[in-house]
């Protein structure tokens, strides 16, 4: 069999695995989807405050915050997958919690990878917001709550890119969940092509085991998969950025 | 009789060691419409800003009503007062929801702010742009937005800097008229910043002069133009100044 015969094969088979609704991999799309998902919302609930924070207070470290938050957009994930880990397996500080090799795991990983993104993207549009639009509130006759409301909406398809940025980057890390979430599905999926349910694995982490499995027809169908939800994610990013 | 609305004592600004405004005494009555005057960079922008609490001023006096007011009086009083810049930022969102703004953070009702958004674009001549995005007004119309979103809510005092500086002359034109209507219809106290002698003949009830901070005159339209009562007044106003 030539290579392009392989490839072609395999993209068949992906493609069948996906509109027959296979099990094993609607269960991984759905943890992908679950554990990326939470984690935006959580990082989202964190990171607008904090960019409103930064923006509109002066406090005492605020400069180090912002080193912080440029720091955090470029965590390597495995690192943050290692502290993780240390802080949540039994001997360590937070093993007492028994999160390790679970999905609130996983969430809490890439609830630390993607804020500072979220944060410093939504920083950035609530930066660009002009300041005589600031001072237009205050001359209508606003107070400072007025002005933030204000702010919050002129920035608005701003926040929603890097929101959706964060999801993106969420749904495309391997290292930190495949440390902490285990990559874990019940009964396996060494018994053939696509069986078992995922208890932690997700699209990327299923596309390392599967691939070193050899089973690429697999690997094929989830790639496919993860790709078009980047894709959707990118494609109602830079829609948005068209709205701006 | 003339009724006093704000009185400026003493007031100075400076911007690090650059002093603005120096020692400006000033009053301005209600229903009148005052022009500030004077060349570029005299402070006439700063002075606006500060009667609009944009700016702290570094030294003197401003009251209200007779009142040196505090900070909560402040925003009160602030919700008496509106302000135009002379390049207006426009919120991106329809003609429609700028206008209506400084209403909605007024919790006026539903029907009392439908009726005086209209009326305010009735005005400035923007009737059936309402639900265009505000962003895609020509300059002469976001102008006039702005001035519609600065008076729909019938401020006592309406703070104007050089708000016909980037306009044509008929869009210029109209703005002038719409002061003169709403000081007229509303009893409405303007003071305007220009740099236009031609602009405060056809509007202006009193003048000021502004130059390098200083207040060198204030006078009646008419005395200002017959009778300066400073050498400077007339050498500014012949356009024979070397600032």
């Amino acid at each position: 069999m030539s290579s392009a015969d392989f490839l072609f094969q395999g993209i068949i088979r992906a493609f069948e695995l996906i509109f027959s609704l296979n099990p094993y991999i609607l269960s991984i799309t759905g943890v992908s989807i679950k554990v990326s998902g939470a984690a935006t919302i959580l990082a989202t609930l964190t990171a607008l405050p904090l960019a409103f924070a930064i923006s509109f207070l002066n406090f005492r470290g605020r400069q180090a915050l912002i080193t912080l938050v440029n720091t955090g957009m470029g965590l390597p994930p495995v690192f943050v997958g290692l502290v993780v880990f240390v802080m949540l397996v039994p001997a360590g500080p937070l093993g007492l919690l028994n999160m390790i090799y679970t999905q609130k795991a996983m969430i809490l990983a890439q609830y630390i990878l993607i804020t500072p993104v979220i944060t410093g993207i939504s920083l950035a549009a609530i930066k660009a917001v002009p300041k005589p639009v600031i001072e237009t509130v205050y001359t209508l006759g606003g107070n400072e709550k007025d002005a933030a409301v204000a702010v919050l909406k002129e920035a608005r398809y701003g926040i929603i890119t890097a929101v959706l940025a964060g999801l993106g980057r969420a749904l495309a890390e391997v290292g930190a969940i495949l440390i902490v979430g285990g990559n874990i599905a019940l009964t396996g999926s060494v018994g053939g092509i696509g069986e078992g349910l995922s208890e932690t694995r997700t699209l990327t982490t299923a596309i390392t085991s599967e691939t070193s499995k050899g089973d690429i027809s697999t690997s094929i169908a989830l790639g496919i998969i993860l790709i078009s939800l980047v894709l959707s994610v990118n494609i109602l990013a830079n829609f948005f950025q068209r709205r701006d | 009789m003339t009724e006093e609305l704000i009185r400026i004592e003493n007031l100075s600004k400076s911007f690090g060691n650059k002093e603005v405004l120096k020692n400006i005494n000033l009053q301005f009555n209600r229903g009148e419409i005052f022009a500030l005057i004077g060349p570029s960079g005299a402070g006439k922008t700063t002075l606006l800003r500060i009667l609009d609490f944009l700016e702290t001023p570094s030294g003197g006096r401003l009251a209200f009503n007779r009142l040196q007011l505090n900070g909560s009086q402040k925003t009160d009083a602030r919700r008496r007062m509106s302000m135009l810049f002379q390049a207006p930022a426009v919120f991106n969102e329809s003609v429609f929801n700028n206008v209506a703004y400084g209403l909605r953070i007024r919790r006026v009702d539903k029907y009392t702010l439908e009726k005086k958004v209209r009326n305010a674009l009735a005005i400035v001549g923007l009737e059936g742009k309402e639900r265009q995005r505000a962003r895609t007004l020509s300059g002469g119309e976001a102008q006039r937005m702005a001035f519609a979103r600065a008076i729909v809510y019938d401020p006592d005092i309406l703070l104007l800097d050089e708000p016909t500086a980037n306009l044509d002359p008929a869009n210029a034109a109209k703005v002038e008229e719409m002061i003169k209507r709403i000081r007229d219809e509303h009893g409405t106290t303007i003071v305007i910043a220009t740099h236009n002698i031609y602009q405060v003949r056809r509007i202006a009830d009193r003048v000021g002069i502004l130059l390098n901070g200083e207040l060198i005159e204030v006078n009646s339209r008419d005395g200002i133009f017959t009778a300066p009562k400073d050498a400077r007044s007339a050498a500014f106003l012949k356009g024979e100044m070397i600032y």
